[in-house]
């Protein structure tokens, strides 16, 4: 597993702050937006300059998004012990909504008189930082996927992962996604007043909306053949997942969650599993008042009102919108292998439509199996169940 | 895995002509992407104001696909599109709103159109589809990661049919080709018969 | 009053892409969400960019959309009150 976010640069970073309580949340200052007094954000310290030192990368050369994406794919990839990546058939699964964006704004005023700029109007392509994370992982072009499904992108690439290594096609494949803040982001979300102009209270009856967020964040699956074969320590298992579309609005989730209810009800279905087999909830959560009282809805009709402890961490590192399926998922193997549910942090006042209180301590706990959710703007609803043992 | 699916029905929308099974159902000389579709809506009688506040990629993909599901009953429909240019042409103008200096106002429905999977999203308003979909973005019409992509669903009865299919619309150049996978049909479901499918309008 | 009507019917109908809509049938009372025009959440944030564009009227909350834009004559006499 690798990840790069607002709290930390690698997973350890992250296990640290994610225990602590400790925010990432803060004004922004790599982007000069004429929002940044309105606005809180999930950024990432690092500048552009030292992750392209840190790549051994020429300065300039890169999107931002692809330059996270690098970062957190060969952390996973060195963290799983893996000396030659083609001494097995493996594939790159990347989710992105923003792509090039961060780079070609820059340059929007610069790229018709100026040819330096024109290979970052080359990287607006969605599959440009897939490739070029594909190309610094010593992968073959051919082995890289895209998937653009918004912010449930990298919760469907690991969900193409798990199955076409279940189907044979492949023995190993990197999953997630990267995204970096951009004006393209901000100003949109601005637009459609979904930003808290302050910290985010997931699940909290005053929530204002949510902070945007960037991260990067891989994990690598493995057959159970491949995993035998190299001997390897296996840190969870993709128990399982589903899919499905709300069919309601572009942009909103429908009044009762059915696209969540069908996408978490597919997830247990495949994993064999009933409801009360769920020890922990890592929720979608980003603090927007459509979306949480449309989750919390959902879950009790999964859980019959019987929903175990849960808790959204999009108030640790911001709504990182493409990764946030991929960075959920790090963070329930990490509550596994650790036994650990994280607090929601800023979480005061209930919310007044139903009884649901999130877990707001750290609680140290025996957990075998976490459920984990990503929805998407464009109906797209995705569930994936991680578990600690086959 | 081994089972074989077959191909329904297949349709496209490329240079001003719309047809399914290769059967013209709509034709014009318009060049001009938005009065070329509309006239296509006009023509098929469609009585959906939505489509009007739509991006010029939702509108494409939801003609597209009423002409594909106009007699099709069966509901637990996957879905999976692809395409190169993902939202690219609506990403522009949201782009160009937010850098106009005289007057920056983002529009929130132009916004919400800068992500390729919302055409998935209007297809399933539309049609009333709560199924599996997922949208990828490739270099060009990869038959090969569609192919195994609907037998891995329909082998696992995630869905009982997938539509796959390419749904590009770039500055003003558009092609649609969507195809309905099911366990009868009148094609043979193969990487082959996929490509020659998509080369034949 | 009656012109700054007018004035947003036009503008409704263009901005909100109100295909065969014309300025006559839209009545100073007729109410703009749900049945009537049948405008949506994403139209509520069109015309509350709307506001703030050519009025120089902002909203900080969406849910203060609702009152307002009840019917055109609602949203005049805000426009009219509140204007800069």
């Amino acid at each position: 597993m690798g990840v790069i976010s607002a709290i930390g640069n690698n997973v350890r970073e992250n296990y640290g702050a994610l225990v602590a309580g400790r925010t990432g949340i803060s004004r922004i200052t790599h982007i000069d937006t004429v929002h940044k007094n309105d606005i809180m954000v999930g950024e990432i310290p690092t500048d552009n300059a030292k992750l392209e030192e840190q790549l051994g990368l020429p300065r300039d050369s890169w999107s931002r998004t692809a330059l996270l994406g690098a970062i957190a794919a060969q952390e996973a990839v060195h963290q799983a012990g893996i000396s030659d990546i083609n001494d097995a058939r493996t594939g790159l699964i990347s989710g992105t909504t923003v792509g090039g964006m961060d780079k070609s704004e820059q340059y929007f005023y610069d790229y018709f008189e100026n040819d330096r700029a024109w290979h970052h109007i080359n990287g607006l392509h969605a599959g440009d930082s897939t490739r070029k994370i594909a190309s610094k992982l010593g992968l073959e072009e051919s082995f890289a996927t895209t998937i653009s499904t918004a912010c449930s992108s990298a919760a469907n690439a690991i969900m193409l992962g798990a199955r076409m290594i279940k189907s044979g096609q492949l023995d190993r494949v990197v999953v997630g996604g990267t995204d970096s803040l951009s004006k393209f982001t901000i100003n949109g979300f601005k637009t459609l007043m979904i930003l808290s102009d302050t910290y985010n209270t997931p699940f909290d009856d005053k929530r204002k909306g949510l902070n945007l967020g960037e991260a990067a964040a891989y994990l690598v699956l493995e057959s159970p053949a491949l995993v035998e074969k190299e001997n390897r320590t296996v840190l969870g298992y993709i128990k399982g997942f589903g899919n499905a579309n709300d069919a309601f609005h572009q942009t909103a989730s429908s009044d009762n969650g059915d696209g969540a209810v069908l996408a978490m009800e597919k997830a247990l279905k495949i994993a064999g599993l009933t409801p009360d087999k769920v020890d922990y909830i890592n929720a979608h959560g980003t603090a927007t008042p459509n979306n949480d009282l449309s989750e919390g809805r959902a879950m009790l009709r999964i859980f019959d009102k019987k929903v175990p402890e849960f808790s959204s961490t999009k108030a640790y590192t911001g709504h990182t919108l493409a990764v946030a399926g991929a960075i959920e998922a790090i963070y329930s193997v990490l509550a596994l292998q650790n036994n650990v549910v994280y607090p929601n942090l800023n979480f005061k006042n209930p919310m007044q439509e139903f009884e649901l209180l999130p877990q707001t301590e750290l609680v140290r706990k025996e957990l075998n199996v976490v459920l984990s959710n990503s929805f998407g703007f464009g109906g797209n609803c995705t569930t994936l169940l991680f578990s600690k043992e086959v | 895995m081994n089972k074989e699916y077959r191909i329904q029905r297949y349709g496209h929308i490329r240079q001003g002509r719309i047809s399914l099974n290769g059967i013209p159902r709509f034709e014009s000389n318009e060049t001009d992407f938005s009065i070329f579709i509309k006239s296509a809506y006009k023509n098929f009688d469609t009585q959906y104001p939505k489509f009007f506040k739509m991006d010029s990629l939702s509108k494409l993909a939801l003609i597209a696909s009423d002409v594909l599901l106009e007699n099709e009953n069966e509901k637990n429909i996957a879905l999976a599109l692809s395409n190169r240019a993902a939202s690219l042409d609506t990403d522009r103008r949201h782009q160009k709103t937010i850098q106009d200096i005289e007057n920056p106002f983002a529009s929130p429905a132009v916004f919400v159109y800068t992500l390729p999977n919302i055409c998935l999203g209007e297809i399933s308003i539309r049609h009333r589809l709560f199924s599996e979909n997922s949208f990828f973005i490739f270099d060009r019409f990869n038959a090969d990661s569609l192919f195994e992509y609907a037998n891995s669903l329909l082998a696992n009865q995630k869905s009982e049919k997938v539509i796959c299919g390419w749904m590009e619309f770039d500055q003003g150049k558009y092609d649609a080709f969507l195809y309905v996978v099911a366990k009868n049909g009148i094609f043979a479901h193969s990487i082959e018969e996929i490509n020659r499918l998509y080369l034949t309008p | 009053m009656t012109d700054l009507k007018e004035e947003l019917k036009a503008k409704i109908i263009e901005q909100l892409n109100l295909e065969d809509v014309a300025i006559e049938e839209i009545a100073d009372k007729d109410p703009l969400f749900g049945e009537g025009l049948g405008l949506d959440s994403i139209d509520a944030l069109e015309l509350i960019v709307m506001l703030d564009k050519d009025y120089g009227i902002k909203l900080a909350d969406p849910k203060e959309g609702r009152a307002i834009f009840e019917s055109v004559e609602t949203m005049a006499s805000y426009i009219s009150e509140h204007r800069k």
